[in-house]
């Protein structure tokens, strides 16, 4: 389908993109890689008066390792992250999730910053943020704020930031090198979105008992969630098969995911239970550093 | 708007509403039929071209964002007459048949191969995942892809 009529502006700089956002009073919207708004906007789910391409603005992508956090930048592209050697050092679960993530021309094209304002339920990203606890670096008319990834998703498509906010960067807070990590997901195709997916990483204590158990999960509600009952029955076990058991069906049991045409409900409460138990076994299985 | 642009090693200039896509433009403006549109909203993969050296879908992506870029079209790969070394290790294996994936497969891959002269067929069948084609089977795509591969590593997948 044709899109829809609408202006178009390249800004070079934040604070001339964040005015043209705010002039545009909701219906100026920003547009990075265009991957996901152009549908969007071809299928009239959105008809903006405004583009406002961040394209031009300096800064904006990139991708910084600290020791307190790995930075990425808004407009860094997907295959940005899958060219990093330095991420599956630094945050393994990262470029294993979003190798998941669309084909190969979509990922010459799409963004981070994007794919975190889209807020797909489905998409990998906005699971790993929340997952990982990464927090969310803004710009609007009122100034700077970070947002925690936990209160960025309200639904499905959509965030609390204000129309005239800009996402600048993702920071992930760094991680112990010896944290453990999985992540499984199930789709048709490989590329396309999942049915459902699993990411999760842990601590170990010093008699091998996990700690810090963070569990999040794709496309099994309106938003990106967090299986606290899954994370419940494992904190302060040995992760070992009765444990991983115990999760998957805790799993399996908190979630409550709508039926598409793509899946049933019950398929994906079962999928989402057996996601995690491969997640957890290639976790606790991989030979640690 | 008015955009300015090199397509094939050609400078242009155009002047397109905000909302024509780069594929559309390519077709409509510039004549450039071989770039095909199949579903426009970046499922099949039959539009993509090269931009900067990266394929790209060219539905998902508007003529005013391609200002200052340097874009290769299908038209781009064989200026000159004969066809390249992946154009003819397709007509070699068959891996056409109605066409209308060609232009797509043809760009996906030469990018692909370009840079990476070396990809396994494992990286070739994930990369192609993208772009669907409902004539071949794929098979025959990835034995002419795997055929073209050797003119890449010496240098000569550009050569017609
Ligand atoms: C066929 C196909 C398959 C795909 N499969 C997957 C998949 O498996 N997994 C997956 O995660 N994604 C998938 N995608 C989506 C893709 O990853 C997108 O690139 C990504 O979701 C959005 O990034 P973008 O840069 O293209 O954003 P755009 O499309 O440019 O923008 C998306 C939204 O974010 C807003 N926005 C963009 N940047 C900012 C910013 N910095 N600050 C504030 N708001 C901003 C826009 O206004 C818009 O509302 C797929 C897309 C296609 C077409
Ligand atoms: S026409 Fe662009 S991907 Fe189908
Ligand atoms: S040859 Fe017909 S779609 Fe591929």
């Amino acid at each position: 389908m044709k899109l829809p009529h609408f202006d178009y502006q390249a800004p070079v700089s934040l604070a001339e993109a964040v005015a043209l956002l705010a002039a545009g009073d909701g219906s100026a919207r920003p547009i990075a890689g265009g991957q996901s708004f152009l549908p969007v906007m071809a299928f009239r789910l959105a008809e903006p008066s405004l583009l406002v391409d961040l394209r031009n603005i300096p800064d904006l992508s990139g991708i910084e390792i600290s020791d307190a956090w790995v930075r990425i930048g808004a407009m860094t592209r997907w295959r940005d992250l899958l060219d990093d050697a330095r991420l599956a050092e630094a945050l393994p679960l990262l470029p294993a999730a979003i190798d998941h993530v669309a084909h190969y021309q979509i990922r010459n094209r799409g963004t981070v910053g994007g794919s975190l304002a889209h807020a797909d339920p489905a998409a990998e990203m906005p699971t790993l943020a929340l997952t990982c606890e990464a927090e969310i670096d803004v710009v609007g008319a009122k100034g700077k704020r970070v947002v925690p990834a936990s209160a960025l998703f309200t639904g499905a498509l959509s965030t609390s930031l204000e129309a005239d906010e800009i996402i600048v960067a993702v920071r992930f807070p760094a991680w112990p090198r010896t944290r453990r990590w999985g992540f499984e997901e199930f789709s048709r195709r490989r590329g396309d979105f999942a049915l459902a997916g699993v990411a999760l990483c842990y601590d170990e204590d010093d008699k091998g008992r996990a700690k810090n158990v963070r569990i999040g999960a794709i496309s099994v509600a309106d938003t990106p969630i967090r299986l606290k009952a899954a994370e419940a029955a494992l904190e302060g076990r040995a992760v070992d098969t009765a444990a991983i058991e115990a999760a998957q069906a805790a799993a399996s049991g908190e979630v409550d995911p709508a039926a598409d045409i793509h899946a049933s409900a019950r398929y994906r409460k079962s999928l989402v239970g057996t996601l995690l138990n491969r997640a957890l076994v290639s976790a606790s299985t991989r030979k640690a550093k | 708007m008015s955009v300015g642009f090199e397509v094939n090693g050609r400078a242009v200039n155009v002047n397109v509403t905000p909302r024509t896509t780069l594929a559309d433009c390519l077709r409509h403006e510039l004549k450039l039929t071989g770039t095909h549109v199949g579903c426009e909203h970046g499922v099949c993969g039959a539009c993509t071209v090269i931009v900067n050296g990266d394929a790209v879908r060219s539905c998902l992506m508007l003529a005013v964002q391609a200002k200052g870029a340097k874009i290769t079209t299908v038209e781009g790969l064989s200026m000159e007459e004969g066809l390249t070394p992946l154009q003819t290790a397709f007509k070699k294996h068959h891996a056409l048949q109605c066409g209308f994936c060609t232009p797509g497969m043809l760009t996906t891959l030469h990018a692909l191969l370009s840079e990476e002269p070396h990809a396994s067929e494992d990286r070739i069948r994930d990369v192609i995942s993208g772009n669907l084609c409902r004539c071949t089977g794929y098979v025959t795509i990835i034995e002419a892809a795997l055929d073209a591969r050797s003119s890449y590593q010496s240098g000569e997948g550009d050569k017609a």
